[in-house]
């Protein structure tokens, strides 16, 4: 029987996945023809969404984009056997936007079943947790050392050190927390791996478990994350039943639990000392460090905070090894990144690459330039505290230590096109505007500072004293970066600041108004 | 209005049972609440404070920290319209202006007939296909101006429809 893939990632629901599902049983019920439909995650290239695959002894053929009205048509054409049809885009795996891809992280994501244990099993999973179980928890928190992983949710911090911090403390409850709190525009990783291979989170979080000995986890996932939500916890599900969670995971006499906690809204709550006050249920105002959470976290014990994608690549490293994963990338900057390209651009998608290309080709082989077909004037990488980079600093490569040498972060790793109609004094208004509404209130620099920024703009943006009032601007920038308790206030005047130095016109020219 | 306040003060107390041993449950209470009435009762707050063992004002405290918690009910239909770069480098700010010209409300407002809600959200993770907005918790990717118009015109119509 012909397997029909339609992605039930959340962002192909938004072009019309389920309705093309729909209409696919109706057709093929209609023409009495046996069909099974998997829903997978995204392979990310959104611009070809809903894009479906049917299986074939060439492999998995890709049909898109596909809308409904299109469905008789592809029947017509026999796509059940890989029929010619204006949709058909040739096997999946050599399309150029994947072909050139090197997924890791990503490795399963849009391939599998996300709810299936068995899918996952049969393509690799699991292997990692059994490795992990025939390890010493030194030898394994050194593996994760060795591999040279950083943390993916953007503070780059060594991930097999922070892992040894806990492991180091003296035994009693320790937790795995994983911050899936991803509240930056332009990222998608997180929701993508979790809708589309939940598991590796899940197998993740369970060998972080066994690393540290912690025996209970909790996933912090935002609210906006309805689907990804449903998603994780069948698939946590289903994970309990086959005795991969629980107390007694593969057999081993080991226990880990694993819990979903459900964010509320707050952008804030992506800090970690800030999520772990909301797991804990107060208000997510920051923590003042130290303590590191890695001393005294979740419920004052030693806790692991690392982001989705952090621990859904940890499992790939216990299976393939520490030198395997640490030879990919440049530099200081290991392994793979799961990058997101976003805002004006043709192709917006996720593309896994190793750590070194530059953001012009992401930005024009990958993205095939803006949607608008204007130059790209600007991009902003790493999200609503990330710097704005100038078309004249496009040949960066995609590494930690390049883009802050330019200024710039790479954070989570989105990043998004804005082409040369924006106006970036606006978009500097924005971005403490930004922190204003987000801003938990705990400190001074950013709470008051952020309004003061508005305000500031504003007076620029309606040509009252430029000179004067970009001066204030700079030295507000600088108090908040200095004065700051935590990353929203203080890299907040980050895409200000970038903004002013890149795109000074934008400012300036208002004094005529 | 008497008696549903009674009723809601004994589900609030089938929840609080429910969260009963469990650590650092406010969060997850306040979403169950929410879940069951559409937003968080005034009548509540204290309620939850006696049993969590907490003050009103930290209850009152976290509801009003966090966005997603609503101190009134919203409309029968919820759009969400994401305000964040990614969407405004597409054209969202223009599509703001047309759903709050559309709806006849600003952000945070309901339309007077209890129909729609108006919330910006701040990332819906769906930025590869901005402008995106969420309408009852349902995704849409790419929207244009004429596009919202056919999706509050459809929702409307369902509703019209349950009447």
């Amino acid at each position: 029987m012909t397997t029909i893939y339609v992605p039930g990632d959340s962002g192909a629901l938004s072009l019309g996945a389920d309705a093309v599902c729909r209409a696919i049983s109706r057709e093929a019920a209609e023409r009495r023809l046996e069909v099974k439909v998997v829903r997978n995650g995204s392979r990310g290239a959104y611009w070809l969404e809903p894009m479906l695959e049917v299986s074939s002894e060439r492999g998995r053929l890709a049909y898109g984009p596909v809308r409904v009205a299109d469905v008789p048509g592809l029947f017509d054409a026999r796509w059940l056997e890989g029929g010619a049809h204006r949709l058909l885009l040739g096997p999946t795996d050599e399309l150029a936007w994947f072909a050139n891809q090197q997924r890791l992280t990503f490795e399963r994501v849009g391939l599998i079943d996300p709810h299936s244990v068995a899918d996952y099993v049969a393509h690799g999973g699991y292997q990692g947790l059994r490795r992990a179980l025939s390890m010493d928890p030194a030898a394994l928190v050194d593996r994760i050392v060795r591999s040279g992983l950083r943390g993916r949710g953007g503070a780059a911090f060594p991930t097999g050190i922070k892992w040894k911090t806990v492991l180091e403390q003296p035994p009693g409850q320790k937790y795995v927390t994983c911050n899936a709190d991803e509240g930056d525009s332009g990222t998608f990783s997180d929701r993508m791996l979790i809708e589309g291979d939940p598991l590796s989170l899940i197998e993740g979080m369970t060998i972080a478990g066994i690393a540290v000995g912690a025996t209970h986890g909790y996933i912090y996932l935002r609210a906006e994350y309805p689907h990804a939500w449903r998603t994780l916890t069948q698939a946590m599900a289903a994970a309990y039943a086959a005795d991969y969670l629980g107390g007694d995971v593969m057999g081993s006499g080991r226990r880990f639990e694993l819990e979903i906690r459900v964010g509320a809204g707050a952008y804030i709550c992506g800090e970690e000392t800030s999520m772990l006050e909301s797991l804990e249920g107060r208000r997510g105002e920051v923590r003042v460090r130290p303590p590191l959470p890695a001393v005294q976290g979740l419920f004052g014990r030693p806790t692991i905070v690392n982001n989705v994608i952090t621990l859904a690549t940890v499992p790939l490293i216990l299976r393939e090894g520490a030198e395997f994963y640490a030879g990919f990338g440049m530099g200081r900057s290991r392994g793979t990144l799961p990058l997101q390209l976003a805002g004006n651009i043709k192709h917006g998608g996720l593309i896994e690459r190793a750590f070194g290309l530059s953001l012009r080709e992401l930005l024009y082989d990958y993205g095939g330039g803006s949607a608008s077909g204007r130059p790209i004037r600007a991009v902003q990488i790493g999200g609503p505290l990330g710097a704005y980079v100038p078309a004249a600093q496009f040949d960066t490569p995609v590494d930690y230590e390049a883009l802050a040498a330019i200024g710039a972060m790479l954070g989570h790793g989105g990043i998004v096109a804005f082409d040369d109609t924006v106006d970036m004094a606006r978009m500097a208004r924005y971005a403490m505007e930004f922190c204003a509404i987000e801003s938990c209130g705990k400190c001074t620099p950013c709470r008051i500072g952020s309004t003061r920024g508005v305000e500031i703009i504003d007076h620029i943006i309606a040509g009252h004293d430029p000179q004067g009032n970009l001066e204030r601007l700079e030295a507000l920038c600088g108090l908040m970066v200095q004065g700051s308790l935590c990353g929203l206030g203080g890299m907040a005047p980050f895409p200000v600041q970038s903004a002013m130095k890149h795109f000074r016109e934008d400012f300036s020219a208002r004094a005529q108004h | 209005m008497h008696t549903s306040a009674v009723d809601r003060r004994h589900d609030v107390r089938r929840i609080l049972a429910q969260f009963k041993d469990r650590p650092g449950p406010l969060l997850e209470v306040l979403h169950t609440v929410q879940a069951a009435f559409g937003f968080i009762p005034p009548e509540s707050i204290s309620l939850i404070a006696e049993h969590l063992n907490l003050s009103r004002a930290e209850v009152h405290g976290v509801v009003t920290f966090y966005h997603h918690f609503r101190c009134a009910p919203p409309g029968q239909h919820v759009l969400q319209l994401c305000r964040a770069e990614s969407c405004q480098a597409v054209g969202a700010e223009a599509l703001a202006a047309h759903a709050r010209a559309r709806l006849g409300v600003d952000f945070h407002e309901s339309t007077p007939d209890g129909r729609f809600s108006l919330e910006p959200v701040y990332c819906l993770g769906n930025c590869a296909c901005s402008p995106a907005v969420m309408l009852d918790g349902q995704p849409y990717g790419r929207v244009t101006p004429e596009r919202l118009d056919a999706l509050l015109r459809e929702a409307d119509g369902a509703a019209g429809g349950n009447e």
